[in-house]
């Protein structure tokens, strides 16, 4: 098996990516990982030292329009479509005071 | 009143449908019915949809009878049933990428091909499955279960578009729209036997397509014929200014010269193409080949050395791209929330439950060729690469028109033989992936059949913006084998 990602950083990877894994899927998630990383190693050999980087297809920049106010989404169906919502707004589990 | 055609008497033809409904020889009504009977007789065997907007489309059907019967004039698309994949978002209707954390989330708008769909008369007739996201290449990663192949209920479609694709090849729509990021188009096309096209990017709106690779992402037609396909991407296409990435142009301009055959048409062989077709999808490339060559094209040589590192490239971009537009998902907006003491792990305790193992593995993979002390190894590097497959297809239509390949290495694989093995499954969009990477148009097209009797599709690409070269091209294909 190839040891291009350790399981420590497969499983910080899923930390900032706020997932949570098993045991067994870090250990499956490893070595897949590094099986796909193996194969990714195709383009190591490249010289793309003079290359420009190219994000999007087209070249396209600062895309205007007028500021002018338009039709925006009702806000009660946006707050409706979510899964708790209160007074007009996002209702969340409490973010500060529980390490105390 | 004169009698309406029901039944067999209908015309498979979008092209065909639209023009009697507009003229009175058809009902829309009795055209949807056609396609519903069809959905309730087979649909459990296939499962090409997550959702049959049984209701919404009779409803939709009988408006467009009344406006026949009053008189008024309806688009090209008029009562021709749309299947569309269920990653586009339609309002006040569930829209679920096949994903559990979508689950009961109901968009609070029109994606821009709904509103364009609705100007041109079309009925929509449901939402279809799909990959997870479209993450997949044949629609076994779906939170509601496989899509079958039609042609064969023990095979996969295809993916992602597996429902959209599987969908027209069994007879429940004429067309269908899917979205194509690395071949999740016209890989399920070829697989089931229909035509597929990615068009130009920003050819269509992105507006209210759920996003996997913002830079990749296009949405397209998929049918039973090239003259189908042309319509339905007409009807789609147009600048959106309320999508920054879409073209400053108006709709493609296709239909009118799909019989303008191929006569001069410098038709490109891509002599250092990656290896891992079959024998039997070879042999179907090389019949393709000469029937151009017997309609008056020329055969070209190119190369292109750097489309061997576009399945490498892609894997990286998209997955990074993936992992910042699905970091959205946390349990605040949208679908699924899984209840926790703190919004940290509310997020955690949502992500891990509402997404699959391919999502999971892809955000885990973009977000590490995304991270600090990593970034410039491989995502970096991916998008030089990317640069570099460009600057190379651009060499290749310096000599070419246009380049035929296989569309997918194989015919339709079983079921589950691919499933725990992802790097197998990345494999099946070889030929696919560099057209989204550059950004250029390509389609596959029916093409006979291979291995057991099942279709292969080859893939016409064409440099951006040549989608009328490439739908002529396709046509002559078409027509050489009837």
């Amino acid at each position: 098996m190839s040891d291009r990602i350790t399981s420590e950083a497969v499983a910080k990877v899923a930390k900032l990516a706020r997932l949570s894994l098993s045991d067994d899927e870090l250990q499956q998630a490893t070595h897949q990982l590094s099986d796909m990383l193996d194969h990714f190693a195709d383009i190591d050999a490249l010289d793309l030292e003079s290359v420009e980087p190219m994000t999007h297809p087209m070249d396209i920049a600062n895309v205007m329009r007028d500021d002018v106010v338009l039709d925006v989404l009702d806000r009660e169906e946006v707050l409706d479509a979510a899964p708790v919502a209160e007074d007009g707004r996002f209702r969340v589990p409490p973010i500060l005071g529980l390490d105390d | 009143m004169a009698d309406h055609k029901t039944g067999d008497q209908i015309p498979a033809a979008a092209t065909d449908i639209s023009w009697e409904v507009r003229n009175g020889v058809t009902r829309a009504a009795d055209v949807l019915e056609k396609y519903l009977g069809e959905i309730e007789r087979r649909d459990d065997d296939v499962h090409a949809f997550n959702l049959v907007l049984t209701d919404e489309s009779r409803a939709r059907a009988a408006e467009i009878d009344d406006a026949v019967a009053m008189g008024r004039n309806l688009g090209a698309l008029a009562g021709v049933p749309v299947a569309l994949k269920d990653n586009m978002c339609t309002r006040g209707i569930p829209t679920t990428c096949s994903s559990k954390i979508l689950d009961g989330w109901k968009p609070p708008y029109d994606a821009t091909i709904v509103t364009k769909l609705a100007e041109a008369g079309a009925v929509i007739i449901g939402k279809t499955n799909l990959d997870e996201f479209a993450m997949g290449s044949s629609t076994e990663n779906s939170a509601f279960g496989a899509t079958h192949n039609p042609h064969d209920l023990t095979r996969v479609p295809g993916g992602s578009s597996g429902g959209s694709a599987a969908a027209v090849a069994a007879g429940f729509a004429p067309v269908s729209l899917g979205s194509d990021t690395g071949g999740s188009i016209r890989q399920p096309a070829a697989l089931c036997g229909v035509v597929g096209v990615k068009p130009t990017y920003g050819a269509v709106s992105r507006l209210g397509l759920v996003a996997f690779a913002s830079s990749l992402d296009q949405i397209g037609p998929m049918a039973n014929s090239v003259s189908d396909a042309a319509l339905l991407l007409e009807a789609v296409s147009s600048h959106d200014p309320m999508d920054s990435t879409s073209i400053e142009q108006g709709p493609l301009e296709i239909s009118q010269q799909l019989d303008w055959g191929v006569a001069g048409l410098r038709v490109g062989r891509i002599t250092d193409l990656p290896e891992g077709a079959s024998p039997d999808v070879n042999e179907r490339l090389e019949v393709a080949f000469d029937n151009l060559r017997a309609a008056g094209a020329e055969i070209v040589d190119v190369e292109v050395p750097a489309f061997t590192y576009g399945l490498t490239a892609y894997y990286l971009i998209a997955p990074a791209e993936a992992s910042s537009n699905l970091a959205r998902y946390d349990g605040v907006r949208f679908g699924l929330r899984k209840d926790a003491p703190d919004t940290n792990a509310m997020y955690m305790a949502t992500r891990t439950e509402g997404f699959g193992d391919e999502v999971k593995r892809r955000i885990m993979l973009g977000t590490y060729a995304l991270s600090a002390g990593y970034y410039d190894a491989y995502y970096g590097r991916a998008l030089k690469v990317r640069r570099r497959i460009a600057a190379d297809f651009a060499k290749a239509y310096e000599k070419a028109d246009i380049l035929l390949t296989p569309a997918s290495p194989t015919v339709a694989f079983k079921m589950g033989d691919k499933t725990t093995d992802p790097m197998s499954m990345y494999l099946c969009d070889t030929y696919t992936i560099p057209s989204n990477l550059t950004g250029d148009p390509g389609m596959s097209v029916p093409f006979g059949t291979g291995d057991s009797g099942l279709p292969v599709g080859v893939q016409v690409l064409a440099p951006a913006l040549k989608e009328d070269v490439m739908f002529r091209t396709a046509a002559e294909l078409e027509r050489s084998m009837s």
